[in-house]
């Protein structure tokens, strides 16, 4: 996930000062610098930058810090707020306007995103706003642009508008409408071609598409790993068409993203979007909080929650549970769990999400071809096989054949009964624990009416001092 | 000292940074006039000052690193020259500059071209224009007379293969291409032997954009480069990344991972007509060592040009000197 860095020099800067009573002026100093060093790497504007550290020396210089019990965990909140507040605060929820039909114009630089995101955005508003979505293709400049909206739509049955390249963009809109109100589409999105923000006569073709169209809503598509100029981009655009809202593309990579961070503070419009990958659903509504958490390591729990929600069904996952804990569980239970976390998307994303094991999986290469390769072992056993892992464990010429029919290797077939065995085992355990048993070495027990002192002395490496916010 | 003067003297050298100077207007007007204010306006050398540089060139997108080490340079510069007045750090700065860059490197932006067929690779994140560049370079070659073919290695997003057509037909040259979903490796592999069929003398292979930190992606990437290299010897003969000049310190992980991956042989600077200043390939060059070798300057055809470092920094700092 984007961030990554900035969190991780946000939290060297931040364990020095942990577990002092006080702040002198040098360790604000010091953190200072890191902080200011920290978002400039991450292309954070300067201007911002300058803006954030200066707020920031103030309230922690400020005597309520200095005076206080524990500064350390003070300046921590005070840094996620000021993060939060730069990222836009609240999340900003996207709204359809009650008259139909809800027109959204996206705009922004060549090579930005901004076809990928239209398919993107108008599958995502189709499953959950319910609407009828209409795409139209207003690229007439980039060979092809055209073709590949098209293909698009057509990989998401969503229809797409289109004349051809002969049309000036400011016709082809007055024909869309006409069409998108016969054909019942309560949702317009206009993919109009890149352009750059200083080319007045592109400019200009954009205004006049405004003016014809009165849209509803301007976003602007912005890629993550736009450095310094994205706040002269933003100007351009918002000055010259008032854009209501921005999305930011390819926060999958590993672009630490300061981009989004200046967007919102010198333009003052609200993120709504992110893009997170190349597939359609690759989409998610921008929350300022849960990024702020990120940067500073605190994992995205709530995402990860929205995400299993959405994508689990929960009667499913508690017939898991309960074939684990009876000690039943086998490999077609294992192959239904598979999937269930295929929906959600990239195990490495995932994983990004729990708080500490971003840092624990630093190093670790989550592929997820692993998945597909365990699907074809799986697919390689027999039926009964599936139902009984006892039989392939004692038979070595049934894990020769299963490795062979799937192209893999043998000991990959071990790993698998082996990775079967434990998850088997720790459930089963779970199943017939007693909660009293568990009392004497229960970490949480121990925490909850514990002393805030006793606390520190408990805890190691994250959690250290017992930070909750 | 006195490198500045002899390096804009002549007339000449002049008109040819012209075609940088006016595409790179936008450019100097966002932040390289500010050096000169700076500089006119403060009457000391003093640490104010240095922090205002230091801001000038993080707004380049020069890296952290560079511009620390850049500035820390020039303080120390200015300590052991006892320089005073600020106008004399212009030629300090341009001449690091420059120094920083060269590395005592002789730097050869020519392509590198053999007498049988050469192979050119193209590789970079998605959106950065990797197809338009490649339509530039065909339409380069052409100029110089070489027979060449593109293929169509983007067998991934939607539309790629029909845009890279569009281009072969304007520029005029061959095009091979197979199916979208195809391997992409076994496409360069067939685009080979039909080049080798057709006598062409330079193949221009486009690929999908990925992001870098993308492992199976990458590892296709890889398997394209191998492919290519066992069909031909020493293909491909040269891999160039190519690099959005909007793109900020991100341009350097992009950089150090593909080079991992395919030995890129330099950099394509696009989109250097906006704003943005493209200073990340100064950081490239100084972490990695692998130099620019093109720029792009607009979305015609001929709005390609070899990269000149002297040029370059001519363009940054026209109206300083």
């Amino acid at each position: 996930m984007a961030f990554d860095q900035l969190s991780d020099r946000l939290q060297m800067a931040l364990r020095r000062i942990r577990g002092k009573a006080r702040l002198t002026e040098k360790d604000i100093d010091e953190m200072m610098r890191e902080i200011r060093l920290s978002l400039l790497e991450a292309d954070v504007n300067f201007k911002v930058v300058k803006q954030f550290t200066k707020d920031i020396r103030e309230q922690a210089t400020g005597e309520k810090i200095l005076k206080g019990l524990n500064p350390a965990q003070q300046v921590v909140k005070v840094v996620h707020d000021a993060l939060t507040d730069l990222l836009g605060g609240e999340t900003s929820v996207f709204t359809l306007k009650p008259q139909k039909p809800h027109q959204i114009m996206l705009v922004g630089l060549q090579g930005s995103g901004k076809t990928t995101t239209a398919g993107k955005l108008a599958n995502y508003l189709r499953k959950h706003e319910s609407v009828n979505p209409l795409l139209v293709a207003l690229d007439v400049y980039r060979p092809a642009a055209i073709d590949q909206l098209v293909t698009i739509g057509e990989q998401l049955s969503i229809p797409v508008f289109e004349q051809g390249t002969d049309k000036k963009p400011t016709e082809i809109v007055k024909a869309a409408k006409t069409y998108a109100a016969n054909e019942n589409h309560d949702v317009i999105i206009y993919d109009t071609a890149g352009r750059l923000h200083i080319d007045e006569t592109m400019m200009d073709e954009l205004k006049q598409i405004k003016a014809t169209l009165d849209p509803e809503d301007i976003f602007l598509v912005l890629d993550a790993m736009t450095g310094q100029d994205a706040v002269s981009v933003a100007d351009h655009f918002h000055g010259s068409l008032g854009i209501t809202g921005s999305i930011i593309t390819k926060l999958d990579g590993d672009t630490r993203g300061g981009a989004a961070l200046s967007l919102r503070k010198v333009t003052d419009v609200p993120i709504k979007f992110m893009g997170l990958g190349e597939k359609l659903d690759a989409i998610e509504v921008f929350h300022p909080e849960r990024m702020a958490s990120r940067i500073l390591g605190m994992g995205d729990v709530l995402t990860l929650i929205d995400k299993v929600q959405e994508n689990v069904d929960e009667d499913d996952m508690m017939n898991l549970m309960e074939k684990m804990m009876s000690g039943k569980y086998n490999f077609n239970d294992y192959l239904k769990q598979l999937k269930m976390i295929k929906r959600m998307g990239s195990l490495g994303g995932l994983l990004k999400m729990i708080p500490g094991a971003n840092k624990m999986m630093k190093n670790a290469n989550v592929d997820d071809k692993q998945l597909v390769y365990i699907e074809t072992l799986i697919g390689s056993m027999t039926k009964a096989e599936r139902k009984q892992p006892a039989l392939i464990k004692k038979n070595a010429s049934r894990r020769r054949r299963i490795a062979q029919g799937s192209g893999r290797k043998v000991a990959e077939v071990n790993r698998l009964l082996d990775t079967l065995d434990q998850q088997t085992q720790a459930m089963k355990r779970m199943g017939t624990m007693d909660p009293s048993q568990l009392d004497p070495n229960n970490p949480l027990k121990s925490l909850q009416g514990a002393q805030p002192q006793q606390k520190k002395k408990k805890g190691k490496g994250k959690g250290k001092g017992g930070f909750r916010f | 000292m006195g490198f500045i003067k002899k390096l804009f003297q002549s007339k000449k050298r002049k008109d040819q940074a012209q075609k940088y100077n006016i595409g790179m207007q936008k450019t100097r007007e966002g932040v390289f006039n500010r050096l000169n204010d700076i500089l006119e306006s403060n009457a000391v050398i003093d640490d104010e000052l240095f922090d205002e540089i230091e801001e000038l060139f993080i707004m380049a997108d020069m890296g952290v690193d560079t511009v620390i080490k850049l500035v820390n340079h020039l303080r120390e510069t200015v300590e052991l020259k006892t320089i005073k007045d600020p106008e004399a750090l212009k030629e300090i700065i341009v001449e690091e500059m420059f120094k920083r860059y060269v590395q005592e490197d002789i730097i050869d932006t020519n392509l590198q071209l053999t007498d049988d067929l050469s192979v050119l690779l193209f590789v970079g994140v998605n959106g950065v224009g990797k197809t338009t560049t490649i339509a530039k370079v065909a339409y380069l070659l052409k100029q110089e007379g070489k027979r060449v073919m593109m293929v169509a290695g983007d067998t991934f997003r939607a539309g790629a293969i029909n845009q890279l057509r569009t281009w072969s037909e304007r520029v005029d040259c061959a095009f091979y291409e197979k199916p979208q979903g195809s391997d992409p490796s076994s496409v360069m592999f067939d685009a080979i032997q039909e080049a080798k069929k057709q006598g062409i003398d330079v193949l221009l292979c486009d690929t999908a954009g990925r992001l870098q930190n993308k492992q199976n992606l990458m590892k296709e990437l890889e398997k394209i480069h191998r492919v290519i290299g066992r069909e031909i010897e020493g293909a491909p003969h040269e891999t160039l990344l190519v690099l959005d000049a909007t793109t900020g310190q991100n341009g350097l992980s992009q950089a150090k991972i593909f080079n991992d991956v395919t030995q890129l042989t330099g950099v394509v600077l696009t989109k250097l007509d906006g704003t943005a200043k493209g200073g990340i390939a100064l950081a490239i060059k100084e972490s990695t060592g692998i130099p620019i070798k093109l720029i792009g300057l607009g979305e015609k055809l001929e709005d390609l040009e070899y990269f000149d470092i002297e040029e370059y920094i001519y363009g940054l700092f026209a109206d300083v000197i």
